[in-house]
C-alpha cells in the first residue's frame, strides 16, 4: 500500500514571499508533486494553530507553512509570530501522537521557485514516509 | 440584493498554457455541480475583452453575486478582474481566484493529476467565495511629496522630472554629493560623450530646483506611515562645516595637516585629498566636508595648537561643535535610485589585483584616462622617477559576472562596452600600444553597440576568446595564463598592465533599505521589481518604486529610462491625489472581545487602540481597529484568544472551509 499511497497536503502560503516563490516556479516551468494544496493567507502571522489542527481533522496527511525568510517579512514581525507559534503546535502535535513529519515550516522568498520545489518534494517525501493519517479524520464535507 | 450565493465559475485556458495539462472541460463540468454554482464556462483568455465581457453578462443575464476565475496567478490578474467586477456593479471583494496556472498546469505533467489538483483548487475556491462579504475601499489623500534616496544619475533624473511637473522632493544622498557612479566616468560609450559635460548640468539643476531639497552627506534613518502617506525621518550627519558660510574656497584643504594624505574615494585611492575636502571639483553642493574617521581633530581630540582648517577659514565656516542633525519630511511616494557597488577584484585571487600594482580594476582604468583624474588623463604607471607607459596591455572580462564561484550568476551588462570605450581610449592615448581583450562572448545588444564594438575592432584591438586561469610575474612583467578556445591552445601573454572588467554588484549596505522599506531581493541580491516585465520599476510595496541599478546592472541610457519610469509611477499617485487603502483588514467583534490587549502589542503597526463602550450597561474595553493604519496582515487575528478579531476576506470562517474541501477529497 505504501507504494501507491499519495499523500495529501495542505500548505500555507503569505502572499508576498512563499506564494510568489511557488509562483515563480511555475514561471519558470519547474516540476514538482502535485501532492500539495495551497491556501493563500497575507501573512504566515494570519495562520491561526487551529488551522493546522483542522487540517489535520479535515483529512490531510501534512500541513506546511511556508512564509518570508525571518527580517523580511513584508508585515515587519509577522513571521516571527509564526515561527514562535508552530514551534509550539510542533510539540504539541507530537504531544497528541500526530508524527512530526506531518508538520513543516520553510522560509521561501519570492525569488526562491528551485527553493520551493525542494520544499515540496520534502513534504511529500516526509508525508510519504509518515503514512496516511486518519487520526483526526472526519469523513464528511459541511457545505 | 438577494445575497443567497449564486456563483460563476471560469475556466481560463490560458492558450494552452492551462488547457495542454489541465482538462479544462472536466474542470468546468466538476464546477457547474458544486453547490451554489450557477454558471460554469470556460474561455481561451479570461483575462481578454470577450473573457471580461463573459462575466459581465453572466452577472448581469444569470444574477451571479459571487464570481471564481480559475485561472492565473491572483498576484497576477485578480486587479483585473476586482475591476471587471465593479464595471458590473458588482463590489469587487465578491471575487476569489484559484491559481490553477502559475501552481498547477506548469508545474505538473501528467494531465490526470493535474486536472484532478485543478478541481480541488477550484472547490476550494467556490467554498470560499459563497461566504465572501463586500469589502468597502477607504480612501486617503496623498501627500503630494517624494523622497528620493539616492543622488546618481537614476535619483537625479527621477528628481527633476517630478519636480519639474510640479511636485516637491526630497532628495537624500549618503556621500557628500550628488552624482554617483556617472561622476566618475571619463566617457560614456557608444557615443564618447563626456559624462561630467552631460551630468554636471543635471546636478546643478538638482541643486538650484525650487522643488527639490537635497540632503546630502544625510541618511534615511526611519520610514513610517504607508502608500500616500509616508513619515521620513532623515539624519543630516555633521559635516563640520556650515553650507551657509562655506564658499568652497578650498584654502582649508590646502591648510589641512593631512593634505595629500588620505586616499581620494573619488579617485578610487589613486588620487589624496585632506582630511577636509570636497570629493570632486565639480561637487554639488560645492561645499567642504570634514572626514570624522580621518580628521585628526575628531579622532584624537587635539590638531597642534588649533586645528588649521578652524583657523584657514575665511568665513569661520569650520565648526567642530556641529551634531548630526534630524529632519522629519512627510512624503506620498518614495523612489529607490541607490545604486551598485563595484566587484571587489580581491574576490578572485588568481589575477593578482591584490600583490601587483600594474593590475587595476576597470574602474581605476576610468580615472586613469580621465583629464580630471589623478594623472591628469596620462596612462601612467609607477610613481616618480620610476614612471612609465605600458605598451602592451591586457583587458579580461567578466571578472565577478556571470561567475558562479563567486556568487553572481548574472551578466552585469556594461562591462563588455565599457572595456570597449576603455580599449579605444588607450589606443587613442598610447597609439603604440598592444591592447588585447579577453572575453567568454561580447555582447554588444545596445542601440550602437554593434557599430561601437566593430570599430574598435577596425582599430586594431585584438579580442581573445578565454578566461585566464592566472596572471603571475615574470621579470618586470605580468603574464596572462590563458588558453585561446578559438584556436585551442594554451598561451602565456607578457604584458605591462591589466585591467580588470569588474562586474556590478548589489550595494553592502543594500540590508539597510530593505529593513526600512521592506523590500524583496530576486537571486541576484538586486531590489526585486513587482513584475519582471509588466511593473519593473514598482515594488511590492506599494507607493515605493525602483530606479537605476538597485534594481539590477543596467548602462546609463537604461537607467535614465527607468528613473523616468519610476518618476511616472510616482507621479500617477501624487497627481491623481488619493489612494485606496487595504479593504481586507481586521474587524472587532467588540461584543465578544474581552478586553485583554494582547492584539494590540501584537500590531506591528500600532493600528489597534482600546476604547471604552457601554455593553449592556457596563463601561468595558475593547480593542479597535483602525482601518487606515490596518495593513491586513492578520497577525492580530491567529493571537486573539477570544476570536474576536477577524481579517475581512480571510476569517477564519472562510479559511476553515477551504481545508475540509482539500483534505477529504
Amino acid at each position: 500500500m505504501s507504494d501507491k499511497f499519495e499523500p495529501n497536503i495542505v500548505a500555507f502560503l503569505c502572499n508576498w514571499c512563499s506564494y510568489a516563490g511557488a509562483d515563480l516556479a511555475g514561471t519558470s516551468r519547474i516540476q514538482y508533486p502535485p501532492n500539495l494544496h495551497i491556501v493563500r493567507v497575507m501573512c504566515t502571522g494570519r495562520v491561526n494553530p487551529l488551522f493546522v489542527v483542522n487540517a489535520f481533522q479535515q483529512g490531510a496527511d501534512g500541513v506546511l507553512v511556508s512564509g518570508c525568510h525571518p527580517g523580511d517579512c513584508h508585515y515587519m514581525e509577522g513571521n516571527y509570530y509564526a515561527r514562535r507559534r508552530f514551534t509550539l503546535i510542533r510539540e504539541l502535535l507530537e504531544y497528541v501522537g500526530v508524527d512530526p513529519k506531518r508538520f513543516h515550516m520553510s522560509w521561501v522568498s519570492a525569488s526562491e521557485g528551485a527553493k520551493w520545489k525542494d520544499v515540496v518534494e520534502e513534504v511529500v517525501e516526509n508525508a510519504k514516509a509518515a503514512g496516511p493519517f486518519d487520526q483526526f479524520r472526519r469523513n464528511k464535507i459541511n457545505w | 440584493m438577494n445575497n443567497k450565493p449564486k456563483i460563476g465559475v471560469y475556466v481560463c485556458h490560458c492558450g494552452i498554457n492551462i488547457a495542454k495539462t489541465v482538462g479544462v472541460d472536466s474542470v468546468t463540468e466538476y464546477a457547474a455541480q458544486l453547490p451554489n454554482v450557477k454558471v460554469a464556462r470556460n474561455y481561451s483568455y479570461m483575462c481578454s475583452d470577450p473573457g471580461q465581457l463573459l462575466v459581465k453578462e453572466d452577472i448581469k443575464n444569470e444574477g451571479l453575486n459571487r464570481i471564481v476565475v480559475s485561472a492565473c496567478s491572483p498576484r497576477m490578474h485578480e486587479a483585473t478582474f476586482r475591476k471587471t467586477l465593479v464595471e458590473a456593479g458588482l463590489n469587487p471583494y465578491y471575487l476569489e481566484m484559484a491559481n490553477i496556472r502559475e501552481q498547477c498546469s506548469w508545474v505538473h505533467e501528467d494531465e490526470n493529476e493535474a486536472t484532478e489538483k485543478a478541481k480541488k483548487l477550484v472547490a476550494s475556491a467556490v467554498v470560499k467565495a459563497r461566504l465572501l462579504e463586500p469589502l468597502e475601499e477607504k480612501e486617503v489623500e496623498v501627500e503630494p511629496a517624494t523622497l528620493v534616496i539616492g543622488g546618481g544619475i537614476a535619483g537625479i533624473q527621477a528628481a527633476l522630472d517630478i519636480a519639474d511637473a510640479g511636485f516637491q522632493v526630497y532628495m537624500v544622498e549618503k556621500t557628500p554629493s550628488v552624482g554617483g557612479t556617472m561622476a566618475r566616468l571619463d566617457k560614456t560609450f557608444p557615443t564618447l560623450d563626456c559624462s561630467a559635460c552631460i551630468l554636471t548640468p543635471k546636478m546643478v539643476d538638482v541643486a538650484s530646483h525650487p522643488n527639490i531639497e537635497l540632503m546630502t552627506y544625510s541618511q534615511v534613518e526611519e520610514i513610517t506611515g504607508y502608500v500616500g502617506n509616508f513619515d521620513v525621518k532623515v539624519r543630516k550627519k555633521a559635516r563640520y562645516v556650515d553650507v551657509d558660510k562655506c564658499t568652497g574656497c578650498g584654502i582649508c584643504a590646502e591648510e589641512c595637516r593631512l593634505k595629500n594624505r588620505v586616499p581620494s574615494e573619488f579617485e578610487e585611492g589613486m588620487g589624496k585629498r585632506s582630511a577636509i575636502y570636497m570629493p570632486f571639483p565639480q561637487a554639488v553642493p560645492a561645499k567642504f566636508t570634514v572626514d570624522p574617521e580621518r580628521c585628526i581633530y575628531l579622532t584624537r581630540g587635539k590638531c597642534g595648537e588649533s586645528p588649521k582648517c578652524v583657523d584657514a577659514c575665511p568665513s569661520q565656516a569650520v565648526d567642530f561643535e556641529q551634531e548630526d542633525e534630524f529632519v522629519d519630511v512627510r512624503v506620498g511616494a518614495v523612489i529607490v535610485a541607490t545604486g551598485f557597488d563595484v566587484f571587489d577584484a580581491s574576490r578572485k585571487p588568481e589575477y593578482g589585483y591584490q600583490d601587483y600594482d600594474n593590475v587595476l580594476t576597470a574602474l581605476e582604468m576610468e580615472r586613469l584616462v580621465s583629464a580630471s583624474g589623478p594623472t591628469g588623463g596620462k596612462i601612467v604607471l609607477g610613481e616618480g622617477d620610476d614612471a612609465y607607459t605600458p605598451k602592451e596591455i591586457a583587458f579580461i572580462k567578466c571578472v565577478g559576472s556571470r561567475d558562479e564561484s563567486v556568487g553572481n550568476e548574472y551578466c552585469s551588462r556594461v562591462c563588455c562596452m565599457y572595456t570597449a570605450k576603455l580599449a579605444h581610449l588607450v589606443h587613442e592615448k598610447i597609439p603604440d600600444a598592444n591592447v588585447r581583450i579577453y572575453y567568454m562572448d561580447v555582447r554588444a545588444f545596445g542601440k550602437g553597440f554593434e557599430e561601437f564594438y566593430d570599430r574598435v575592432r577596425r582599430e586594431g584591438i585584438r579580442y581573445i576568446r578565454g578566461n585566464p586561469s592566472e596572471i603571475f610575474k615574470r621579470g618586470d612583467k605580468l603574464v596572462i595564463k590563458a588558453e585561446d578556445t578559438l584556436k585551442a591552445m594554451p598561451l602565456e601573454d607578457e604584458v605591462d598592465m591589466v585591467v580588470l572588467a569588474v562586474g556590478l554588484e548589489p550595494r553592502r549596505d543594500s540590508r539597510e533599505i530593505i529593513d526600512l522599506l521592506r523590500l524583496s531581493q530576486s537571486g541576484d541580491r538586486f531590489y526585486m521589481e513587482a513584475h519582471p516585465k509588466l511593473a519593473p520599476v514598482d515594488t511590492a510595496t506599494d507607493g515605493v518604486y525602483l530606479a537605476g541599478c538597485a534594481q539590477g546592472p543596467k548602462d546609463i541610457p537604461d537607467t535614465v529610462a527607468q528613473a523616468k519610469g519610476a518618476a511616472s509611477s510616482a507621479l500617477i499617485l501624487l497627481s491623481s491625489g488619493r489612494v485606496k487603502v487595504q479593504a481586507q483588514v481586521s474587524v472587532v467583534n467588540e461584543e465578544t472581545c474581552r478586553g485583554c490587549t494582547y492584539c494590540v502589542e501584537i500590531c506591528p503597526y500600532g493600528a489597534i487602540e482600546m476604547v471604552e463602550v457601554n455593553q449592556m450597561g457596563h463601561q468595558v474595553s475593547v480593542a479597535r481597529v483602525n482601518e487606515v493604519l490596518c495593513k491586513g496582515c492578520g497577525a492580530c487575528v491567529a493571537g486573539c484568544f477570544s476570536g474576536s478579531i477577524q481579517q475581512k476576506s480571510f476569517k477564519d470562517g472562510q479559511i476553515l472551509p477551504q481545508l475540509a474541501v482539500l483534505g477529504v477529497m
